[in-house]
């Protein structure tokens, strides 16, 4: 469990895309080689802005998961922190995502806060 | 020229009034806010803690002065409410910014002082030729004992400030003045912390701000009336306006800094969250006194002058208006928001 999550809090901290020179996509989570360019793509890693849009979202147990999209593209799942709506602006925040019980670590990483409740 | 080069806070969106706490205990509301001088405090989110505060307010003052997070090369996080007994805050802060791993690191503890004493290390760091830049955060989700007078004010908040040269706040001059006084504590593994009663005013909370504040003055030459604003730690809003007026300061000085009012004691952010009231809208040349408190106790005392630097920097969202934007909850998500029923 350890290991697996410590591998991770790069990706969970701040969001990273890989940005492709040749096309000019960004892609989220990560690739290795640009699905639209294969061998002609050129990868690079960057960092999203804080700000995203709602694509769309559902309810699971009490936890909203939305589809964000970011200005460059990119596009991923996460956890919004209050009320929101198709198409609604959200700012990144930083956030427990839970704990390995009474003993175990701590983990943290990337959720989204609508952006009028923001303070 | 070296002092404040940026600042962050973060306030959590919920709060919980008194008549609310009041009412699960049976106790007069309007005698505790005229006593405690404070109407609300604010209360976490279920998935905030220290170190996701210390991370919100450090993004703030990185992208307000559009420092390389690369250029920070110390961390110290100061709280009494770290989310690890053992393993650093400062940690997940400094990865969370995306500082490197190049850096002078610590979690500090020292009751509600630690971030400025964390100011301290920075500064003389910078001053060394050490560092760049330095971060000192103060950040604290309080707990109290339900039932307890404490239950009323104890808030939670973040306050980051990065020291370095070329200021938009020069610290002119900073002393400290400490000693054995156990007005307060927590003893390891107990959920919630023991305070001496009346104890904490006089030969606590009162000897240790007055004694630091009048060293400074003393040592550096300044008089109560050089200063433009003062701003004490405020466990409430009665102690801080009884040490200005001791002080000779007068209402007005300290009011824009009484942001315990809106939200409760911040613990190690409380008196950096009233310099950043004051900061936001201070002018180049004007002069604030700040100084600590911390219990078991020890008070460190800062002269900070604002620069010509303040004018071109960003200063927006200001500290009122996150106290004040907001979102009322009763006790029973209280409890929830502060784990007491999981
Ligand atoms: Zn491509």
């Amino acid at each position: 469990m350890v290991p697996r999550f410590w591998r991770k809090i790069k990706y969970r901290y701040e969001i990273l895309t890989s940005f492709c020179e040749n096309c000019g996509n960004h892609y989220y989570p990560q690739r290795e080689i640009c699905p639209k360019c294969r061998r002609e793509g050129v990868l690079k890693e960057e960092k999203v802005c804080d700000y995203g849009k709602v694509l769309s979202y559902t309810v699971v147990n009490g936890r909203t998961i939305a589809l964000v999209e970011f200005d460059n593209g990119a596009k991923m799942l996460a956890e919004v922190c209050g009320k929101v709506e198709i198409g609604k602006k959200v700012r990144k925040a930083f956030r427990k995502y839970g704990e390995d019980g009474d003993f175990g670590i701590i983990y943290y990483g990337t959720k989204f806060i609508p952006i009028e409740e923001q303070n | 020229m070296i002092g404040i080069v940026s600042y962050g806070t973060y306030i959590p969106k919920f709060r919980i009034r008194v008549e609310e706490i009041a009412r699960m205990w049976n106790e007069d509301s309007n005698a505790i806010k005229q006593g405690l001088g404070v109407s609300e405090k604010s209360v976490p989110d279920i998935d905030e803690d220290t170190a996701t505060m210390s991370v919100e307010a450090s993004r703030e003052a990185i992208s307000r002065a559009k420092i390389d997070p690369k250029k920070i090369e110390a961390i110290f996080v100061g709280s009494e409410s770290h989310p690890y007994a053992v393993k650093p805050t400062a940690t997940i802060v400094g990865e969370a910014l995306g500082v490197g791993n190049y850096y002078f690191c610590a979690d500090l503890e020292f009751a509600c002082k630690a971030a400025t004493a964390g100011i301290q290390i920075c500064f003389a760091m910078v001053k060394a030729g050490m560092i760049n830049y330095g971060l000192s955060i103060g950040s604290d989700t309080a707990q109290a004992k339900p039932g307890d007078a404490l239950e009323y004010t104890a808030a939670a908040g973040a306050v980051a400030v990065i020291v370095g040269k070329d200021p938009i706040a020069e610290i002119e001059a900073t002393v400290s003045y400490t000693s054995d006084t156990p007005d307060f504590w927590r003893r390891d593994l107990q959920p919630y912390p023991s305070h001496g009663g009346r104890f904490t005013g006089t030969p606590a909370y009162f000897r240790h701000v007055i004694s630091a504040a009048k060293k400074l003055m003393e040592s550096y030459g300044y008089t109560a009336k050089d200063f433009d604003f003062a701003v004490f730690h405020q466990p409430n809003a009665k102690f801080p306006q009884r040490v200005a007026s001791m002080l000779g300061f007068s209402e007005e000085k300290i009011a824009d800094g009484m942001l315990v009012r809106a939200i409760g004691n911040t613990y190690s952010a409380s008196s950096l969250m009233g310099l950043c009231g004051i900061l936001d809208k201070a002018q180049p040349g004007q002069r604030i006194l700040l100084v600590s408190f911390g219990s078991g106790a020890g008070s460190d005392a800062f002269a900070i002058r604002v620069t010509d630097k303040i004018l071109e920097y960003p200063r927006n969202a200001k500290v009122w208006d996150k106290a004040k934007n907001c979102v009322y909850i009763d006790y029973g998500l209280y409890l929830k928001h502060r784990r007491m029923i999981k």
